[in-house]
């Protein structure tokens, strides 16, 4: 492992201009990624925004119609990259007649110096589990033990394709503890999640995929920042029309007498809402979540897109 | 041998094997709705058209469908234990995630392989002993011998047509293609009756069935064979399973 230190820096696995077309759809146009050692990176973006396929791309599962896929500086298919990564897939359907232990033994045969069964079981929260059948389990049971499985070979890259879908509050505390715990070793871990807190808890960097191409890459703060809005919400009779010709407003929209108002600057628009409507009440100002600077860029593109 | 081996981690190529093949067995083994047609149908089968219907005929039919159905019960284990799990294993993401992973490539086959070769000598165990306690065939060692060999290598090329029909099968059409094509080939074959038995035609178009060729083989070993080269039947075999495989094969590395 001389060669791969824990150092921060490293790269593990990289798309560089990464074109791929599935049937009709380019589900990824010319997409970078670089996956560092060391850190969580989150890849977000709605379905179909090409996130899996960027994945199976990694993986060496598709192959780029352009641009380069690098893991480990080789390519994805190459047994010596593989030997180092660990892979929890969306779509997978373990064997229902093997015990959760047997399933553990076989993906572990397949690494040279996997984890000991007692600490994948720790890490992944599978206590009691190991002698049952995986297709007894719930749902919530059966992803923690794909999450198990990919974490069993001691990975220095782990793909975490929406880990936590299905999982309850305490097992995906569970899970992001263990997350933590992996990257803490100087593991790299690239997750897509459906959950923005899970993002916004774990996540180092923030990659927005959207319509397979990368919209926003950066720090969840910088992610958020880059859509620097505020969410202002009062009761108030001021018409929406007037409201939307304001500088710096993005959007009104009122229900009943409740007026909701995206804006670049809060500040201005409250002190001018204020001027305008002396009965103004219950004013309400928010700092847009990851959730809503993310939809709001996706939906931007989808306004542009229609113009 | 490049730059590339010596930074992979050595992994133990055996106990990959032999976890795989411990899985698969366990798999099959809960799985009762494969274990018992493919372990119980072939001598039952027997037991019926060899032993109590044949067995006023001298001995004959019990020495001819001892042969026959031993080919039966490879041809059944091969194509149902490679084209219906493959077909599963392929539609729910087991395959891709092998390739995700640092899987042996191969090893998932040749566990199937040697699964179905398992199968195949049980079913050739369980039809010596009905044939020799009830159906008073007597063979030497050796032709025994050369039953048994004849069948367990026999599941390699129907292996390889079953890996076909599982890589283009779902899993929902796969038990269905399967018996579609496990069923009539049986029978045109001359497994469950003598050709003899059958309209001539169908003893005429015999060869096109691979199983056919796997049966002459068989019957060779007891002296009820027709009469054609073993390395013809030997070769049709080896065609077979060589060109299946590589289309399998072709088709699981660019679809998945």
């Amino acid at each position: 492992m001389s060669d791969v230190n824990a150092n921060d820096d490293t790269v593990l696995a990289r798309l560089d201009g990464v074109r791929r077309r599935r049937g009709a759809v380019q589900a990824l146009d010319g997409v970078d990624l670089e996956l560092p050692a060391g850190r969580v990176t989150a890849l977000l973006g709605v379905n179909g925004a090409g996130k899996t396929t960027a994945i199976e791309v990694l993986l060496g599962l598709q192959p780029p119609d352009g641009g380069q896929a690098m893991l480990f500086g080789l390519p994805p298919t190459t047994p010596a990259a593989k030997a180092r990564v660990g892979a929890m897939l969306q779509q997978t359907q373990l064997p229902e007649r093997l015990a959760v232990g047997e399933l553990l033994a076989l993906v572990r045969s397949w690494y040279a110096a996997p984890r000991s069964v007692a600490d994948c079981v720790a890490l992944a929260g599978l206590d009691g589990l190991l002698g049952r059948r995986y297709g007894r389990l719930s749902g919530g049971q059966q992803r923690r033990v794909q999450f198990a499985l990919a974490l069993c070979g001691r990975p220095r890259l782990l793909f975490l394709d929406e880990p936590t879908t299905g999982l309850d509050i305490d097992a995906r505390q569970q899970v992001w503890r263990a997350i933590r715990a992996l990257v803490a070793d100087g593991a790299g871990v690239l997750l897509t999640t459906h959950y923005l807190e899970e993002a916004e808890a774990l996540a180092d960097r923030v990659v927005v995929l959207d319509a397979g191409r990368v919209r926003a890459t950066g720090s969840v703060d910088d992610v958020r920042a880059r859509v620097a809005q505020r969410h202002v919400a009062c009761d108030s009779a001021l018409p929406e029309r007037e409201i939307a010709g304001w500088p710096g407003v993005l959007h009104v929209a009122r229900d009943g007498r409740r007026l909701s108002i995206v804006a670049a600057d809060a500040d201005g628009l409250v002190r001018r809402l204020l001027q305008a409507d002396a009965a103004l009440s219950n004013l309400e100002v928010r700092r847009a979540g990851l959730a809503e600077a993310f939809t709001r860029m996706t939906r931007d593109d989808d306004t542009r897109e229609a113009a | 041998m490049n730059t590339l081996d010596r930074t992979v981690p050595r992994v133990s190529a055996w106990r990959g094997h032999l976890q795989e093949l411990r899985c698969e067995l366990l798999r099959m083994l809960r799985e009762p709705m494969y274990v018992i047609p493919t372990l119980l149908f072939p001598a039952l089968f027997y037991a019926m058209f060899g032993l109590l219907m044949g067995g006023r005929d001298g001995g004959g039919a019990a020495q001819y469908l001892l042969a026959t159905y031993g080919v039966f019960g490879t041809l059944g284990a091969s194509l149902f234990g490679f084209g219906v799990t493959v077909a599963i294993d392929r539609e729910r993401g087991l395959l891709a995630l092998r390739r995700a992973l640092p899987a042996p490539p191969s090893s998932w086959i040749t566990a199937r392989l040697v699964k179905a070769m398992l199968f195949s000598l049980v079913v050739s165990l369980e039809l010596a002993l009905l044939a020799s306690v009830f159906g008073g065939v007597s063979l030497a060692p050796s032709q025994w011998a050369a039953l048994w060999t004849i069948n367990v290598l026999g599941a390699i090329p129907f292996a390889a047509m079953g890996l076909l029909l599982g890589v283009y099968c779902s899993a929902n059409a796969a038990p269905a293609v399967v018996n579609i094509l496990f069923l009539p080939m049986a029978f045109l074959s001359g497994l469950w009756l003598p050709l003899s038995m059958l309209p001539e035609l169908f003893a005429r178009i015999a060869p096109v069935w691979p199983a056919y060729h796997h049966a002459q083989l068989a019957l060779r070993v007891v002296g009820e064979d027709g009469g054609g080269s073993p390395w013809l039947h030997l070769g049709t075999l080896a065609l077979v399973g060589v060109v299946c495989a590589s289309i399998a094969l072709r088709r699981l590395a660019r679809v998945g």
